[in-house]
C-alpha cells in the first residue's frame, strides 16, 4: 500500500511538471508552429534539392521525412531547456522538492508530447505531397517509437548545451552523432511501410529503436542529476 | 612529479621505443610481403593497432567518466579528458589510413559499411565531447558534461555498429584475412598491437598529469587570488 502511494507521487510530480509545459506551450505555441513551420520548409527544400518526382518517390520519401523531423527535433529540444534560463526558472525548477530523475522525465514527458505533435501533422502533410496512402498505422508505429528515442536523447543534451556557449550548435553537435541508429532504423522501417512490404521485414528495424529507446530512457535518468547539479 | 613516476615514464618511454623500432623492422623487413594483397597490404600492421587504441582509448574514457561522475576525483576527469583526445587522434588516423589501403585494395576511398561508418560516426560523438569540454562555461561543468557524454556516447557503438550493419551488409572483411594471417604476419601484428598500446600509455599518462596540474593551478589561483 505505502509503496503505491509513493509511486503514485512520482507519477504525479512527473505530471505536475509535464503540465506546466503544456500549459505555456498552449498559450505560446512557440514550439510547434516554429517546429512545424520548420519541418515543412526542410521537406520543400528537400524536394528540390533532390528533385523530387513520382519515379523517386520511394528512394527519397522516407529520408526527406525523417531529416526534417531530425532537424525539427533539434530546433525544438534546444528550446525545451533553452526557455527555462529566462527568470531564472531553472532554478525555481531545481529547487522543486523531488528527484531530479523526476524533473528529467517531466521535461521528456512535454518534449516527446510536442515532437510527437508536430510529427502528426507534419506527416499527413507529406504523404499528399509525396501523392502516398494518408493511412499508414504502421507508420504511426515507427514515428512514436523514433520520436521517444529523439526525445530521450534531445532532452539530456539540452540540458547540457544550455551551460555552454554557442548552445544553439552544440545541441545538434551532440544530438546527432548518437541518434545515429534511430535515424538508420526509422528511414529502413519508413521505407519499407511505404513500399508495402510486410511485416516481418522491418520487424529488426523496430526491434532497434525499442532497444535504443530502453538504453537511453534508463542512461539518461541516471546521468540526468550530475547534469543539473549546481 | 616524485622519483617512482619518473622511473616509471623513463621505463615505459623506454621500452615504448624498443618496441616501435621493432615493429618498424618487422613491418618493412622480417614479415614477407602478403602474395595476393601486395605491398601496399603492410599498412595493416598499422591500421589495425591504431583502430585498437583508438577503442581502447574510448573505453578507458568511458570508464573513468563514471569513476571521476562516483568519486569526483580530479586526476580521474584528466585521465578521461586525455584519454578522450588522444582517441580521436587516433580515429582520425584509422579513418586516414583505411581510405589510403582501401583505394588500392577495393578500388575506391570509402564504402558505408559498419566498421568504417562506425569509426566516422565515433570520431563525431568524441570530438562533440571535447568541443562540450571547451565550450563548458566553467571547467567543473565542463567535466561533468564531458563525464556523462563519455558515457552515453560509448553505450551508443554497439547499437551504431548493429543498425549500421544491418543497414549495409555487405562485408569487405574476407578480403583482408583471405587465407588466414601465417605466423610472421600474426607475429608481426601482435608486436605493433602491444607498440601502439605503450604508446597510447605513455601518451596518455604525460596528458593526464598536465591536465591535472592544469586544474590544480587554476584551483589555487582561485583560492589566492579571489
Amino acid at each position: 500500500m505505502h509503496g503505491d502511494r509513493q509511486v503514485n507521487k512520482v507519477f504525479t510530480r512527473i505530471f505536475a511538471i509535464f503540465w506546466k509545459d503544456v500549459l505555456t506551450e498552449l498559450r505560446t505555441k512557440e514550439f510547434v508552429v516554429s517546429v512545424l513551420v520548420f519541418a515543412l520548409l526542410v521537406l520543400v527544400i528537400f524536394s528540390f534539392a533532390f528533385g523530387a518526382r513520382t519515379e523517386t518517390t520511394e528512394l527519397v520519401a522516407p529520408g526527406i521525412l525523417w531529416v526534417a523531423l531530425t532537424f525539427g527535433g533539434v530546433l525544438g529540444f534546444n528550446r525545451i531547456f533553452a526557455v527555462e534560463k529566462e527568470n531564472s526558472r531553472l532554478e525555481g525548477l531545481m529547487l522543486c522538492p523531488v528527484d531530479r530523475a523526476v524533473i528529467y522525465w517531466g521535461k521528456l514527458a512535454g518534449s516527446f508530447t510536442f515532437m510527437l505533435v508536430v510529427a502528426v501533422v507534419l506527416t499527413p502533410i507529406f504523404l499528399a505531397l509525396f501523392n502516398l496512402p494518408l493511412f499508414l498505422p504502421r507508420l504511426a508505429l515507427i514515428i512514436v517509437l523514433a520520436t521517444l528515442g529523439f526525445a530521450a536523447v534531445g532532452t539530456l543534451f539540452s540540458a547540457v548545451a544550455i551551460n555552454t556557449r554557442a548552445r544553439d550548435i552544440m545541441l545538434p553537435i551532440l544530438f546527432l552523432p548518437v541518434v545515429v541508429p534511430v535515424i538508420v532504423a526509422a528511414v529502413k522501417a519508413t521505407a519499407s511501410v511505404l513500399a508495402d512490404k510486410p511485416w516481418s521485414d522491418m520487424l529488426t528495424w523496430l526491434q532497434i529503436m525499442i532497444a535504443f529507446d530502453i538504453i537511453y530512457l534508463v542512461v539518461a535518468t541516471l546521468v540526468f542529476e550530475f547534469v543539473v547539479e549546481e | 612529479m616524485n622519483g617512482g613516476k619518473r622511473l616509471r615514464d623513463s621505463i615505459l618511454f623506454g621500452l615504448g621505443l624498443a618496441l616501435m623500432m621493432a615493429a618498424l623492422y618487422m613491418v618493412f623487413i622480417y614479415v614477407p610481403t602478403e602474395k595476393n594483397a601486395g605491398i601496399v597490404q603492410r599498412i595493416f600492421y598499422f591500421h589495425v593497432p591504431v583502430a585498437w587504441v583508438a577503442f581502447l582509448a574510448f573505453f578507458i574514457t568511458f570508464i573513468f567518466s563514471i569513476l571521476y561522475l562516483w568519486k569526483r576525483v580530479t586526476k580521474w576527469d584528466a585521465i578521461a579528458h586525455a584519454s578522450a583526445e588522444i582517441g580521436v587522434l587516433f580515429t582520425t588516423l584509422v579513418l586516414i589510413t583505411g581510405p589510403i589501403w582501401a583505394k588500392p585494395a577495393w578500388g575506391i576511398w570509402w564504402t558505408w559499411d559498419a566498421r568504417l561508418t562506425t569509426s566516422l560516426v565515433l570520431w563525431l560523438i568524441y570530438v562533440a565531447y571535447l568541443l562540450v569540454r571547451s565550450f563548458a562555461t566553467e571547467s567543473a561543468r565542463g567535466a561533468r558534461y564531458g563525464a556523462v557524454v563519455g558515457i552515453v556516447g560509448f553505450i551508443d557503438v554497439p547499437v551504431v555498429f548493429i543498425a549500421v550493419s544491418l543497414w549495409r551488409t555487405q562485408h569487405p572483411t574476407a578480403i583482408i584475412f583471405e587465407g588466414g594471417l601465417t605466423t610472421p604476419m600474426l607475429m608481426t601484428l601482435v608486436v605493433c598491437v602491444v607498440a601502439f598500446t605503450v604508446l597510447y600509455v605513455l601518451l596518455t599518462i604525460q596528458s593526464a598529469n598536465l591536465k591535472a596540474m592544469q586544474a590544480n593551478i587554476e584551483r589555487l589561483r582561485n583560492i589566492y587570488l579571489e
